[in-house]
């Protein structure tokens, strides 16, 4: 493997996330809601203005977990699909470089232009309220930034693998909107029904190890966890074993989250 | 057609027996073919003939069914490929470039691709005659114009093969001339061109050899002439009689056995097989005065093409 054309490719596709204003306008988006969130988040018990950092990130986590799968999805189904559909693959591919190095040139080039965004989304916030944090509440933050360019990462490597796996795009948008429902909706609904219905038996013993399936309930959990809080108002605690609710576990899984799917994308790509 | 004949020293590009079947479709069957360096080598064939999927059988973009296909020495499926492909050139039929690059950073992407230094991308351009428009984006291009992008794309760091699709679509009259010239002096260079058409006429003069393709078959390989000789067509001898010579110069050809005459306002027309074309010739010459012009055609490559392929 060469790392020459890896960076070519992810130089163009992160150049062309930069020219068409892709890069602004989801840091604007992020921006904008972290600042609603964190201004007019207590508006409801008659509050406004900023109150704590447990209580912006516990917001924050909420919106990020699905707006985040959400736009990696949208940046990444048709990386390779696309290609394929408007005819410009075979060019590519007869060029001295292998199908692996296109696929992670792709990966890197749109996992930096997400990167960016949620750093520079996020990272303005947190220039704002500069005033207000302690280095404690600071770190929080940061680790929260951190997750949640992890979570970014990981949903797009579902979605370039949706755009190996798919036949054409139409398909591959299908696929990742059932992925976002997959993921963020729907698992965490059978999982609760699944624990209702068994009573607290067998289920509840696994519960937290199934939670891990999913990488938006990974990023759930490193989040509320490190918040003492946080964690006392999901009533987490009562569920998660602490034992498993390490930060560098969990940070861990993540970071298979992001390499499997990649993994199974370059197999199939390959073949 | 599969039949194994000896392969020169010289062959660049050596295809023998391959064969990609889509299910139940035979998109390619049994091709043997190969070309030599500095060739210029034709691949004609209707739509869905083969031509395409063959090519992409070449480059080494989707597997054969069964067969080899040799690249400079290297099998296309084997690893060493890929020093290879760095001596390729490719342009794709209806070519396809990202339309929000200009022409410039298209072909800066491309040499950093084959490992090249961007910096001879801008000589590349006007080689092309795109250098007007080296800093526009490509969306604002024309056809022909992203057609010779494409070429230059496939030009670039002077690969020593050239594999184009279809090169000339898009293209104006003049843009094709000077696009044949290139191809000259690379042949000169010791280049070897392959490509595709289906402008017939515009090939036949220019080609070194060619392969006609039908429904997957190799139907036929060699040089215009010899494919001319090996389908037996007629030559096309018109005469123009002097002023009141009409009668008595067609009574003469008419008296040649094995002739077709037929006769237009002012014009004699013969079909006449080659091996009485001296024959004709002599005859009609020996009239002298009476002849005030004459005009000998070979078949076209057209004729020969749909005598191959029906």
């Amino acid at each position: 493997m060469e790392f020459a054309p890896i960076l070519t490719i992810a130089a163009k596709e992160f150049r062309d996330r930069i020219r068409n204003r892709w890069v602004l306008a989801v840091s604007l988006i992020f921006t904008v809601f972290a600042l609603v969130i964190t201004y007019f988040g207590g508006a409801q018990q008659g509050d406004v203005g900023f109150r704590s950092i447990e209580f912006v990130i516990a917001s924050l986590v909420s919106l990020v977990i699905y707006l985040i799968p959400l736009i990696a999805l949208i940046l990444g189904f048709d990386a390779i699909v696309g290609e394929r559909e408007r005819g410009s693959l075979d060019l590519l591919l007869s060029m001295p470089i292998t199908r692996v190095e296109l696929l992670l040139g792709k990966y890197l080039g749109l996992a930096t232009a997400l990167t960016l965004s949620t750093v520079l989304g996020f990272g303005l916030v947190a220039v704002m309220l500069l005033a207000h944090l302690t280095p404690s509440a600071l770190l929080h933050y940061l680790g929260f930034m951190l997750s949640s360019v992890l979570l970014g990462l990981a949903f797009l490597s579902l979605a370039v693998m949706v755009s190996v796996f798919a036949s054409d795009r139409t398909r591959a948008s299908g696929l990742a909107i059932a992925l976002w429902f997959l993921f963020v909706l729907v698992f965490d609904l059978l999982l609760l029904g699944a624990l209702v219905l068994s009573g607290d038996s067998a289920v509840g013993v696994i519960f937290p190890y199934l939670l891990l399936l999913n990488p938006a309930d990974v990023f759930r959990v490193l989040n509320i966890f490190s918040l003492d809080e946080v964690r006392n108002l999901y009533g987490l605690a009562t569920v998660f074993p602490p034992a498993l609710a390490k930060p560098w576990l969990l940070g861990g899984l993540m970071l298979v989250w992001i390499i499997a799917p990649l993994g199974l994308a370059t197999w199939r790509f390959h073949k | 057609m599969a039949s194994i004949t000896p392969v020169p020293a010289d062959t660049v590009i050596a295809v023998h027996g391959v064969t990609k079947h889509y299910g139940s479709v035979h998109a390619v069957d049994g091709v043997t073919l190969d070309c030599r360096r500095g060739e210029l080598f034709g691949l004609i064939g209707h739509n869905g003939a083969g031509k395409s999927t063959l090519f992409k059988m070449m480059l080494g973009l989707i597997p054969v069914t069964a067969g080899s296909i040799q690249i400079a020495g290297e099998n296309v499926t084997g690893k060493g490929f890929r020093n290879v492909r760095r001596k390729i050139g490719y342009l794709p039929e209806n070519i396809v470039l990202y339309d929000n690059l200009t022409g410039l950073e298209t072909l800066q992407f491309f040499a950093r691709l084959k490992g090249l230094p961007p910096d001879h991308c801008a000589a590349t351009l006007g080689r092309v005659g795109l250098q007007h428009a080296a800093e526009r984006r490509v969306n604002g291009y024309s056809k022909g114009m992203r057609q010779r992008l494409g070429f230059a794309q496939a030009l670039l760091g002077n690969p020593q093969l050239l594999f184009l699709d279809e090169p000339t679509n898009g293209l104006d009259p003049e843009a094709i001339r000077g696009f044949y010239t290139i191809l000259n002096d690379l042949k000169k260079q010791g280049v070897t061109i392959i490509l595709t058409s289906h402008i017939l006429a515009e090939i036949q003069e220019r080609v070194d050899r060619l392969a006609i393709l039908a429904s997957g078959k190799l139907q036929a390989s060699g040089t215009v002439q010899q494919l001319r000789e090996q389908m037996s067509l007629p030559l096309t001898i018109t005469v123009k009689p002097a002023v009141g010579a009409m009668d008595s110069v067609q009574k003469i050809l008419a008296q040649l056995p094995g002739l077709t005459v037929s006769t237009s306002a002012d014009c004699i027309t013969v079909h006449c097989p080659r091996e009485q074309k001296m024959q004709v010739l002599t005859t009609v010459t020996a009239l002298g005065p009476q002849v005030q012009d004459l005009h000998v055609r070979e078949a076209s490559l057209e004729d020969v093409f749909f005598g191959f392929s029906g």
